[in-house]
């Protein structure tokens, strides 16, 4: 009683501030967190309470998120009275960070309500320090957004990689999974190094680390430029771009699956976030190359996301490289905005960073729905690899029904919300034929082909994934059992495809969320004033799209053509055999295997891979075939790395002789040395 | 929008889902005629419609509901379409749903509708046809989008309604890039609507099918709906070709009486005489290509509409 009064007189005395809610909603999840750890094996308090209590904190965070948006009076700021003595913490609360606060709670909701009937006490972490390290994940997220100065996002950002390296090395008695949080800890500290770099440059010589110094310091172009490029690098490294994407595809699998969702779907928009904030709001310029750069590594990391995710066998993988794939068309977003804003085009920046930031919200939705069907799938079947799955739509009728609409919506299929982001960014593509630069004018166009080529693939990607797994027949005898997962595992599916249909056929809502951030950072927004129901984001004479109209228009023709069927033709069915030209048996060992939905892209993009194959001779009573395909980028850049990194341990080690004369000496050189060096100075 | 407007809606519709078959018999009889064959009646797709919607659906037994949906939602997106396509005038209800991007976009959800069917039985040519057909898909749509991009240079627009008026405006001058443009557009409208050189609509080898193999467990009507929506997907491609290359005679906003509709209708029937026999002149002409030589003949055609592309920032024409 008493700490419910206490916190109903904070919540007065902070006058029902937005910002000062949101930080009480963020405490609640660290409370909730700690709560976990008064019985960490009982996963009953776990799941019935703590899980579906931070489900209502998060939408709470997104309803916040969602006003700041609309609100006349942010920004919002405050200092709170923690952090070192001299420097304390600063928040802020805008457009910008409203829309990801918005992001992070509509998914963080689905997930936190799907996690509640996930977690099982078992092997792994016990389930109150998954609660603990989930729900601090999650706070951390919020003040990353939330942040104002360097030291106060610094914290939240490594608080967030610890939490999530704890999250993703819960299985930590398998080597594989340990290795993986290994090797994403140590890119999230080059990634944070870079970071902290960046934002040494960018306090421009006043040593002030606030965000406000940071706005109105001046840099020349060249440490303007070296700023973006350490961010770049920085952000880069956590949003998995191509060449930094190496512990993604690692990373993302070993999480249990509500964590994978997250890291997917939230944590890689926090890097985007930070790219958004330095960027476009902490630098004062941007030039045209910077949005050239970030074009081209984001079509890059597109291209080899789509690409790779086509060839994988372990249905987690797939996702993870189709994170990568997606995260490369936010950047191509961003890069264009940057591009055409450096040529002072604002209406097309504000296209291009709309179609950037929604696609961010698309993302957290539809990956994390998909990782969390993966995640069912898993549950009731113990398999992931592609090649034991198959024909869990009759076994799993609602994952199967929630998962296909995550799989269109990835795939950027109309009627649903993915197709509106890429859509958006198409007709952005289509204006950079006006950028006044005689080069840029004909190659960026290019581009346009390229987005065109990662979306197509990743409809043939998604195809392969939803068919492999849920149709067709089960490869497997054991996946005769496999069932739905319970009320609240579809719960927390059916949110987020629920928003997943909602932005598809309703996308003026996400317009004008984005068009408040547009309008915050680039003082441009694009056109909403058409009715609720149709959106025309340049003129409605240059093109318009309406998701309601369309979708009633095929339900509409849909049943009329039921109906006339009905009515004029019988309607009998014989069930039979499948007739497959007359090849009566067939057993579902003959149908397609994941392997050979990848052949395709395996033949065509070939150089992309290293390949070895091990071919069975002619002669060979069993033959197996097997095939391994690896990035050529691990060995091109990882290994060497690895390799002058051990040689210089060597070499350091050499040094350690274990004597303690020699120790002695070294002081004592080292000592002679200083004392040299103050002489002179 | 008036009640007038929406009989012009209802009136274009009903053409395309009449005419759709007629035009696939049309492109079969040239066929026959260039081989030296006796050519079938123009009727014959409506006549295979009907028999097909007599017979007894025989389906697979375990057939998810998606199977049996499918053949609705591939006729429901496919009519819609030909609600959005200015197919003999432009101002439409529901000209403003889409514009052409968001038509591919259409295109492609029935495609993959398709690919998730052919799957969902088991069969190992479904599979094959279905992961085919998905690799066709994503090498042409590049090359469309290219094309739409030249279009999009030349009026500023990607809504179809307003780049037939754009053009209507200055009638009959051949922009150099659009000529390009259109070639690549009838390779693109050759590949999407699985015609010979990349798909053969009456091979008897499954191993070479693409179309044919995905649509190898449907019977009766549930083929009926198929077979339809896919001769209604190449009448909307060739309205789409029309629109964007040829756009003359369709009723332009303002010039839209029952006069000037019943012309546009008897240009487009003209239009699709020619278009249904240069189709089967090119179909006659050409081999089937080996699958893998389908990226080179798709990378053919993007090249040409970037070379549209280049030629009309580099020329201004």
């Amino acid at each position: 009683m008493s700490l419910y009064s206490l916190l109903f007189r904070c919540i007065l005395t902070l006058s029902l501030h937005d910002l000062h809610l949101l930080l009480v909603l963020v405490l609640g999840w660290l409370i909730l967190g700690l709560a976990g750890l008064l019985r960490p094996h009982r996963v009953g308090l776990v799941a019935a309470v703590l899980f579906p209590v931070g489900a209502v904190i998060a939408l709470g965070v997104a309803l916040l998120g969602g006003i700041a948006l609309m609100a006349a009076h942010i920004p919002q700021v405050a200092v709170l009275p923690l952090g070192l003595p001299d420097l304390p913490f600063h928040v802020r609360l805008d457009a910008l960070s409203g829309f990801f606060l918005l992001l992070l709670g509509v998914a963080g909701a689905g997930i936190s309500i799907f996690a509640a009937g996930y977690f099982r006490s078992g092997e792994g972490t016990a389930p109150g320090l998954h609660c603990l390290q989930y729900h601090t994940f999650l706070a951390s997220m919020a003040l990353v957004v939330l942040a104002d100065d360097a030291y106060f996002f610094m914290v939240a950002w490594e608080t967030m990689a610890l939490s999530s390296y704890f999250l993703v090395t819960s299985q930590h008695r398998i080597p594989e999974i340990r290795r993986a949080g290994f090797l994403y800890l140590l890119i999230a500290h080059v990634g944070a190094l870079c970071i902290l770099l960046s934002f040494g440059v960018l306090q421009g010589g006043s040593w002030q680390f606030t965000f406000d110094s940071m706005r109105s310091a001046r840099l020349t172009p060249f440490w303007a430029s070296t700023a973006f490029l350490l961010a770049l690098v920085g952000f880069g490294a956590k949003a998995g771009l191509v060449p930094l994407h190496v512990w993604l595809p690692e990373a993302h699998p070993a999480a249990p699956s509500p964590v994978s969702a997250m890291m997917s779907g939230l944590m890689l928009k926090t890097a985007v976030y930070g790219v958004l904030r330095i960027t476009f709001d902490l630098l004062h310029i941007r030039y045209w190359w910077w949005g050239v750069l970030v074009l081209i590594v984001g079509l890059f990391s597109g291209l080899f996301g789509a690409i790779f995710a086509a060839v994988q066998t372990d249905m987690k993988r797939l996702l993870a490289y189709s994170s990568i794939e997606n995260i490369g068309l936010i950047f191509a977003g961003i890069g264009l905005a940057i591009l055409f804003e450096a040529f002072n085009l604002r209406l097309f920046a504000a296209l291009a960073l709309t179609a950037a930031l929604i696609h961010s919200l698309n993302h957290s939705l539809f990956k994390s729905l998909l990782f969390l069907a993966t995640g069912s799938v898993l549950h009731a079947t113990n398999h992931r690899s592609l090649g034991k799955l198959g024909g869990l739509i009759r076994r799993m009728p609602w994952v199967a029904t929630l998962a296909l609409i995550g799989t269109l919506a990835i795939a950027g299929l109309p009627p649903l919300n993915g197709f509106i982001s890429e859509w958006l960014l198409l007709q952005s593509f289509l204006f950079t034929p006006q950028i006044p630069h005689a080069f840029l004018n004909m190659v960026v166009p290019l581009g346009a082909a390229a987005l065109v080529l990662i979306a197509a693939l990743a409809a043939y990607v998604m195809v392969k994934f939803y068919g492999i797994i849920f149709l067709g027949q089960p490869r497997e005898a054991s996946l005769a059992e496999a069932h739905d997962p319970g009320w609240l595992e579809r719960l927390g599916l059916a949110w987020l495809a629920l928003g997943c249909v909602l932005i598809g056929v309703l996308p003026k809502i996400a317009l004008r969320a984005a068009g408040s951030v547009t309008g915050a950072l680039l003082g441009q927004a694009v056109n909403v004033s058409t009715p609720f129901w149709w959106i025309a984001p340049i003129a409605p004479a240059q093109a318009s799209y309406s998701g309601l109209v369309l979708v009633g228009g095929i339900v509409v023709v849909v049943g009329i053509t039921y109906v006339l069927v009905r009515v004029l033709a019988h309607g009998r069915v014989r069930r039979t055999v499948p007739w497959d030209c007359g090849y009566p048996w067939q057993t579902s060992r003959m149908q397609d295997t994941a392997e050979g939905f990848g052949q395709p892209i395996l033949h065509m993009f070939g150089p992309f891979f290293r390949i070895e194959r091990d071919t069975p001779s002619p002669s060979d009573c069993s033959p197996h075939y097997r095939i391994h395909i690896e990035d050529r980028l691990w060995r091109a850049i990882y290994q060497p790395i690895e390799i002058a990194v051990q040689h210089l341990s060597n070499a350091i080690g050499t040094l350690q002789g274990g004597r303690l004369a020699t120790y002695l000496l070294y002081s004592f050189l080292t000592l002679i040395g200083l004392l040299v060096f103050v002489l002179w100075a | 929008m008036g009640v007038i407007s929406l009989v012009r809606q209802f009136s274009v519709v009903l053409l395309a889902v009449a005419l759709a078959p007629l035009f696939a018999g049309w492109i079969a009889q040239c066929r026959a005629w260039l081989q030296s064959r006796s050519a079938p009646p123009l009727v014959q797709p409506y006549r295979m419609l009907r028999k097909l919607f007599n017979k007894d659906v025989a389906l697979a037994k375990d057939a998810s509901p998606l199977f049996r949906a499918t053949p609705y939602i591939l006729f429901g997106t496919m009519v819609l379409a030909a609600a959005i396509i200015p197919s003999i005038a432009t101002d439409l209800p529901f000209a403003r749903v889409a514009d052409a991007i968001a038509l591919i976009g259409i295109f492609a959800t029935a495609r993959v509708f398709l690919s998730l069917a052919a799957m969902d039985i088991g069969t190992a040519f479904g599979t094959m046809g279905a992961r085919r057909d998905m690799m066709v898909g994503f090498l042409a749509e590049p090359a469309l989008l290219m094309v739409l991009f030249n279009a999009f240079l030349l009026s500023g627009s990607t809504a179809l309604p307003s780049l037939v008026e754009a053009y209507s405006a200055h009638p009959l001058s051949m922009n150099p890039s659009l000529t390009f443009a259109a070639v690549a557009f009838v390779m693109v409208l050759l590949a999407e609507n699985s015609r010979i050189p990349i798909d053969n609509p009456t091979t008897h080898l499954e191993l070479t099918m693409i179309h044919e193999a995905m649509v190898l467990e449907y019977s009766a009507r549930h083929l009926a709906l198929v077979e339809w929506a896919s001769d209604l997907k190449l009448f909307n491609y060739a309205c789409i070709g029309f629109a964007l290359f040829i756009p003359w005679g369709i009723a332009t906003h303002g010039a839209d009486g029952g006069l000037a509709l019943l012309l546009a209708v008897a240009v487009l029937i003209v239009k699709l005489l020619l278009a249904g026999a240069a189709l089967a002149l090119v179909e006659a002409l050409s081999a089937k290509l080996r699958i893998f030589r389908a990226p080179e003949y798709l990378a053919m055609a993007f090249l040409l509409a970037v070379l549209g592309l280049l030629v009309h920032i580099l020329l201004g024409a």
